[in-house]
């Protein structure tokens, strides 16, 4: 085996390291550490990601002496190196797109904590994504949602506060219920591994024995991890949060922290549970209906906010529902529909927001949509892309945004009894997307109010980069989503080989 | 009857009670605004008419959706409990061939007399490794929060403290030696008998909290200040990173670790439970500490 | 059934106390009792793992004179993960109690309720609609 299989152990390492170190550090020091980290963290995951292909099948690391069942493992398959490549670039454009605003944001003396909680996010998103251990997920878990809360709340003003305790509160009630189905999965099965897992609860669903605490261990942990993700009846915290936090915050905790969550679930129901035992204990249905609630529900709340970074965030409730609405039609062509959902949100949803805050710094800092008229022409380039994430969300072609839902409708169309409402409720969510999302691009466009003028039109080079990055991402990946969707059903297949 | 009861309970349980958070801030800054705010928030106008009907409708219906909710959740989870396997049972699936090896070949193979020791520091080390950055996530959050970097902070509340009882004082005198001499012990005495870097470093956190309580914080400042404090977490936090990442590294790749098991029941033994031990035991004292000085006073 | 309960009581108690800790959470308006129900939430699955380690009539899974028969000792893995699940605790409660002080700092109450509709006041004086 070659050197590579141990860059993930180094790069969870390294960023706990990083994180701790940055904590000595001023802000600027802290900021070009965590940046140049989640930089080696996405050239060390392309380099995983070719000695997973190069084996041929996916690899498991031992931390420590002992495999399983006795000892931690990580699993390296190709949906594990892409999604940490995904997710390792994604923090880095945001954290170098929002450059100049963060230093704006975060009061200087305690800047560099915002960087230690940045370090953190990417070591649990790591261990979130390489776990073979469903007790190692729950203390990472933990860790994430601390650090997201930290960098939440590092804007100390009294609303992000707020915003912060209801965070908190719903994401313990989640990591309650998650730890509560440990215990009782543990206790039915014997084992925290997944590949044991795995094992144990296919012997256990063919036998018939432990029926009701298996189902209530899925539902239990499912639950957890859907509120933590901010599915459709939990979704309350959305709004509030990634409406006042600092950009960077919304877009790292949008584009993500829920998507590390989503990710770790679908690991847990593919190699913990198997497909088999999750898709026969029903609650695949209730995650469909809720995720089809969440399109519909989010999309109307979006309507109905006039900021602009509280429509984000509603529209990224709906983009959760996305996700679940692929989880719940079907483990293999819904599952891919619902990964590249996660991939195309997690592309988008960082760049609208970053391209928002420029937008509404244009409009002297208001978030409102009637002061941000004609703000696209004060800055071209945010207005761009702006408008670009916006018709990817809406799913226009050549965008990902359209292949995800493309991909999510001929998933339903395979399973009779889904087809019908997939396809009615991606009909009407799409229609309220385009309501929003084009009613917020007329009004960037709308010829120029005196406030567009009046602010200094200094380019940020930084911003740009990013934003370019994102933008030729969402469209490289639109028009050749081939190759990207072979590789999701190919690294599926990884997924639920076990063993 | 059963509705107005509830909600009349409920209103008694909330109003009107010993303010926790008062007493807390009692002891720190007054209850000014910051600059920033002048208009003070709860001198704001009456809440307009229809927001105040919207939440009383809210606060009608809501205790019954909660009530309910619970219900529920109470039924099915008793229903999941009762399928369970019998408490106490030795046959349950949860003491299977991973138990069976941890206690058979735990003190061979990790050179714990302690079991769990070896399984929370050696077999299951990972889980241990994000847990202690738990601990240290949560500092620097509160960190965020209340860290005040301006000056001395009040430091009439500070002599305040100082002023307590003789009583208090010489009883500190006697017990908090032998409390922090007994958080050393269980740290060392991890891998031979009950304790381990947590609990002794709580127990070493609580003397040393004690001892603020006692003879205020100036005597601790001197060893125990915010740099001191960074420096300290920071070195025990990297060692635990690095020496697992090195046994780690070497577990997975079949190399021979330069930490050898020993022999099992002596004090120096059991490779790198020891120093992880002491490790996390220092990072836990600092940060219950911390935990306490920054809550009272706002710095470390 | 009731004899299952019966010879179960630990778990149940255990996960009656959850429900008892999510009913305060959801009940009270007050922040500092929805902490203190977080708390007793995060106790019950502690209470409940720790359940699972049990057996009758072992003892703790410390090795006593070098004897590694599996039949004298419970089970060490629960202990093992119970102890991250109180670290854990104690990590969130000390944010969550970061968070009110700052909350009480600003607000001067700690009802949650009189707390968001001062903050939207808050909001809509900032930019008036």
């Amino acid at each position: 085996m070659s050197f590579a299989v141990n860059l993930p152990l180094f790069c969870i390492v390294a960023s706990l390291v990083c994180s701790v170190v940055s904590s000595v550090l001023d802000g600027k020091h802290a900021r070009w550490l965590s940046m140049w980290l989640s930089f080696a963290v996405a050239v060390s995951s392309l380099l995983v990601l070719g000695a997973v292909r190069e084996n041929g099948e996916p690899i498991t690391y031992i931390m420590g002496h002992f495999p399983h069942p006795w000892g931690n493992e990580i699993r390296m398959g190709l949906l594990e190196g892409f999604f940490s490549l995904v997710f390792s670039t994604v923090l880095f454009l945001c954290m170098k797109g929002a450059k100049i605003k963060l230093s704006q944001d975060l009061e200087p003396s305690k800047s560099q904590f915002y960087f230690v909680m940045t370090d953190l996010i990417q070591a649990s998103l790591l261990v979130l994504v390489y776990t073979n251990d469903i007790f190692t997920g729950y203390v990472f878990i933990e860790i994430c949602t601390l650090a997201s809360c930290g960098i939440l709340m590092i804007r100390q003003i009294g609303r992000t506060t707020l915003a912060s305790v209801r965070y908190m509160i719903f994401s313990l009630i989640g990591s309650g219920l998650f730890l509560l189905g440990v215990t009782i999965l543990y206790n039915i099965t014997g084992h925290l591994l997944l590949p044991s897992l795995h094992e144990a609860a296919g012997a256990l669903w063919q036998t018939g024995q432990y029926r009701i605490p298996l189902t209530s261990s899925i539902c239990l942990i499912t639950v957890g991890l859907a509120i933590k993700s901010g599915l459709f009846p939990f979704h309350y915290w959305m709004p509030d949060t990634y409406g006042c936090a600092t950009p960077c915050s919304s877009a790292i905790l949008s584009g993500l922290v829920s998507k590390g969550y989503i990710f770790f679930l679908l690991k847990v129901i593919f190699s913990g549970f198997g497909t088999e035992v999750f898709y026969g204990s029903g609650v695949q249905n209730v995650l469909f209906v809720f995720g089809i609630c969440g399109m519909i529900f989010g999309s109307i709340g979006a309507i109905r906010e006039n900021d602009i970074f509280r429509m984000l965030a509603n529209s990224s409730a709906a983009q959760i529902g996305y996700v679940y609405l692929g989880i719940g039609i079907s483990p293999e062509a819904g599952v891919i529909g619902a990964l590249f959902h996660i991939l195309t949100h997690a592309v988008t949803k960082p760049v609208l927001f970053l391209s928002a805050s420029r937008l509404s710094d244009a409009a002297g800092g208001s978030k409102r949509f009637k002061d941000l008229q004609g703000c696209g022409y004060a800055f071209p380039l945010a207005g761009f892309a702006f408008s670009l994430g916006a018709l990817s969300m809406i799913g226009i072609p050549m965008t990902m945004g359209f292949m995800s839902k493309y991909l999510l409708a001929v998933a339903g169309l395979e399973v009779s009894t889904k087809a019908v409402p997939t396809l009615l409720a991606l009909a009407l969510s799409t229609i309220l997307n385009t309501f929003y999302f084009a009613r917020t691009i007329i009004r960037l466009y709308t010829p120029g109010t005196p406030l567009a003028r009046v602010t200094a039109r200094k380019a940020q080079a930084p911003f740009g980069l990013s934003a370019i990055c994102f933008s030729l991402l969402n469209l490289a990946a639109g028009i050749f989503a081939s190759p990207l969707i072979g590789l999701l059903r190919q690294g599926l297949e990884y997924f639920g080989k076990v063993g | 009857m059963k509705k107005s009861d509830l909600r009349a309970w409920l209103r008694s349980w909330d109003a009107g009670e010993f303010d926790f958070t008062a007493a807390l801030s009692a002891g720190r800054s007054a209850p000014e605004a910051p600059a920033e705010n002048k208009d003070h928030p709860w001198k704001l106008e009456p809440i307009n008419r229809l927001e105040q009907g919207e939440i009383k409708s809210f606060r009608k219906i809501y205790p019954f959706f909660a009530v309910v909710l619970c219900c529920i959740m109470i039924g099915f989870l008793l229903l999941t409990v009762a399928k369970l396997p019998t408490y106490g049972s030795p046959d349950s699936p949860a003491h299977n061939e991973v138990m069976e090896r941890y206690v058979e070949k735990g003190m061979e193979e990790t050179g714990a007399v302690n079991v769990v020791a070896g399984v929370i520091l050696d077999y299951r080390a990972f889980d241990t490794l994000g847990e202690s950055h738990v601990l240290y996530t949560a500092a620097t959050a509160v960190f965020i929060l209340l860290l005040s970097l301006k000056g001395s902070g009040e430091p009439e509340q500070e002599k305040k403290i100082m002023q307590s009882d003789p009583l208090l004082k010489s009883t500190a005198r006697i017990i908090v030696p032998l409390v922090i001499v007994y958080g050393i012990y269980v740290i060392f005495n991890g891998h031979l008998g009950p304790g381990g870097g947590f609990s002794g470093g709580a127990v070493i956190g609580g003397g040393l909290i004690l001892y603020a309580i006692a003879f205020g914080f100036e005597p601790l400042d001197r060893f125990l200040n915010l740099k001191i404090y960074r420096m300290v977490v920071l070195c025990a936090l990297c060692f635990y990173s690095f020496a697992k990442c090195y046994s780690f590294f070497c577990g997975a790749n079949h190399l021979e670790t330069i930490f050898s098991p020993g022999t099992p029941g002596m004090i120096f033994s059991a490779g790198l439970i020891l120093p992880l031990n002491v490790a996390v035991g220092i990072v836990v004292a600092c940060t219950m500490y911390g935990f306490y000085s920054i809550f009272q006073r706002g710095r470390i | 059934m009731l004899q299952t309960l019966w010879n179960s009581r630990v778990n149940c108690i255990a996960v009656i106390l959850f429900a008892v800790g999510f009913a305060t959470l959801l009940l009270h308006r007050n922040l500092f009792k929805k902490i203190l129900g977080l708390n007793i939430m995060d106790t019950a699955s502690c209470l409940l793992l720790t359940s699972m380690g049990y057996i009758e009539g072992r003892t703790a899974p410390i090795i006593v004179d070098g004897v590694t028969d599996v039949t004298r000792y419970g089970n060490p893995l629960p202990a093992g993960l119970v102890l991250t699940g109180i670290v854990v605790s104690v990590s969130v409660t000390a944010v969550m109690l970061a968070l009110t002080v700052k909350l009480y700092e600003r607000y001067h109450t700690l009802d949650l309720d009189e707390i968001y509709m001062i903050a939207r006041q808050e909001a809509g004086k900032e930019a008036p609609q």
